[in-house]
């Protein structure tokens, strides 16, 4: 499951000086495909340019 | 009243404390007495602060002896899970790494808020590491345990939280909520528990999870009792930045008013989905006793679950990358490999999750035009055992543990109000969601008393140990 990420999943770990056991990295692709999954479900979605962040920042 | 402390109320507890038929001392040593016999099963508290109670009962005793004014929880015992800083205790938010933090220099405000009530703080509770679980398991203090059953999860994060307060070994627990980790817990051990609006409780000197999505809350016995604890816990406070300056706005004296003239939806589509019979026969119950037979549509509901376990993993991997890379080891796996994930989510991703937010926030907030309740199930099943991997909704077999939350999430994500009440069915009970327009905590928990006054939610007597 999900071995199309690993060269990502590599890639991103020594990117990100992640110290990723060879042991761990199943479960981190597999973690990985389903937060992808579930964030294209949020990219299908159309938003106008303009649309606004609900991030909290009050100046 | 009941027989005994340790079987009262927080409610009758501050009653009989405040007129002197019972001392602090006697409520404080029968929390601590059910806890040293019962915790051995449930495994509810990490932390028990016998003296610190003591000295603080002893406190109230004599401020009540010279005639001072006391709070509406006068001598009642409480248990805060462990992200609540503690004086004198590291703040270990159910880590094994921050075992190695030091000892909090200063109580939580809601902690502060309730001693100045007159509650009595007797530990800190169980939870899952960094609150980025729904079942109450935890890789380090082993899992909270469900108190109708010790086979069954509590259900998390604030797992600690309702196996006490479902336990009985205390009235009164907070906890926290960022996906559902107050409602679920609280469906599974058979409470009644308070999600506020986002932004209304103070999370200052708490460890965070998710600052976007925080929420810190109650759990009770009784909706009078959560009520109670909910009010003396409320008002602004500069301490932290999202906790708003709304003035305290009572909700207790308001229980009583009744759920005339209310009107009572039923959420549909993706909330009738994914439920064993339990969850759809307890969402019967309460639309049943309420009179209620509209069904509304949340639009999107699972693109904004989506939305909200994207922000989730990557505020939560952001908080603890230098942990990630300096202690991986030292993580229960299962979270760790969940944040590594969160690590490598592109930025593209969370930026688009926070402005659909704000888009689904708007049209959900609509639909409180013509309505002033939603009812939705708290979770898709009654608690499951302990260690139970999948479990099979909708005809589809689906890991338990991120799924849990599934009706919990798309109405934590834009901060509604949330009472969640037990429905008392056998062999275990489960909760149900009782949903507000923001900041009208007091219409949620109107319809929960009237609820509890018709017998249709009850929190059960504990049976599992």
């Amino acid at each position: 499951m999900a071995d199309h990420l690993d060269d990502y999943v590599n890639a991103a770990a020594r990117a990100m000086e992640l110290p990723l056991d060879d042991a761990w990295r199943p479960a981190v692709c597999a973690n990985l495909e389903v937060a992808l999954r579930l964030a294209k479900l949020v990219d299908d979605f159309p938003l106008p340019d303009d649309a606004a962040s609900a991030a909290i920042y009050s100046a | 009243m009941s027989e005994t402390p340790a079987s009262m109320s927080a409610a009758e507890t501050a009653q009989a404390v405040s007129s002197r038929k019972i001392t602090a001392l006697a409520a404080t040593e029968a929390a601590l007495a059910r806890i040293a016999v019962h915790d051995k099963v449930l495994n509810a508290f990490t932390d028990v602060t016998p003296d610190r109670a003591r000295a603080k009962a002893r406190t109230i005793d004599a401020e009540i002896a010279a005639g001072k004014s006391v709070g509406p929880l006068a001598g009642v015992p409480f248990a805060v899970k462990n992200l609540f800083d503690v004086q004198g205790l590291s703040t270990r938010a159910g880590s094994k790494i921050n075992r190695d933090l030091p000892a909090s220099p200063r109580d939580a405000t809601l902690i502060e808020r309730m001693e100045a009530a007159g509650a009595v703080l007797v530990g800190a509770l169980n939870m899952g590491e960094y609150a980025y679980d729904f079942t109450g398991e935890n890789a380090h203090d082993g899992p909270s345990r469900n108190p109708h059953d010790p086979a069954r999860m509590a259900g998390g994060s604030s797992g600690g939280s309702g196996s006490a307060v479902g336990g009985a070994l205390v009235p009164i627990a907070l906890g926290s909520d960022t996906n559902g980790s107050i409602r679920v817990p609280s469906s599974f051990c058979g409470i009644f528990g308070l999600k506020p609006t986002y932004g209304r409780l103070s999370r200052a000197r708490s460890f965070p999870f998710v600052a976007s999505l925080d929420h810190l809350g109650p759990f009770a016995r009784s909706v009078k009792d959560l009520a109670l604890a909910y009010d003396v816990m409320q008002g602004p406070d500069t301490d932290d930045p999202a906790c708003v300056a709304r003035p305290v706005e009572p909700t207790t004296p308001l229980l009583t008013e009744g759920i005339s003239g209310l009107r009572v939806a039923i959420a549909g589509g993706y909330f009738q989905q994914n439920l064993l019979p339990e969850a759809v026969e307890a969402i019967a119950c309460v639309a049943k006793a309420l009179g209620a037979t509209q069904v509304v549509e949340l639009p999107e509901a699972a693109r904004a679950r989506a939305a909200a376990f994207i922000i989730t993993t990557t505020e939560g991997a952001a908080l603890h990358l230098d942990r990630l890379r300096k202690r991986p080891n030292d993580f229960d796996p299962a979270v760790r490999d969940r944040l590594f994930s969160g690590a490598m989510v592109p930025a593209v991703h969370v930026d688009k999750a926070q402005k659909f937010r704000r888009w689904y926030r708007a049209r959900v907030l609509e639909l409180f035009q013509s309505v002033d309740v939603i009812l939705a199930p708290a979770t898709p099943c009654t608690a499951p055992k302990i260690g139970q991997a999948t479990f099979t909704l909708d005809g589809v077999e689906l890991p338990v543990r991120p799924n849990i939350g599934l009706h919990t999430q798309p109405i934590s994500f834009i901060g509604l109000p949330v009472a969640a009440v037990p429905v008392p069915l056998e062999p275990m009970p489960i909760g149900v969601q009782i949903i507000a327009a923001p900041w009208r905590e007091d219409i949620a928990l109107r319809v929960a008393y009237a609820l509890e006054q018709m017998g249709v939610v009850v929190a059960p007597a504990p049976r599992g140990f």
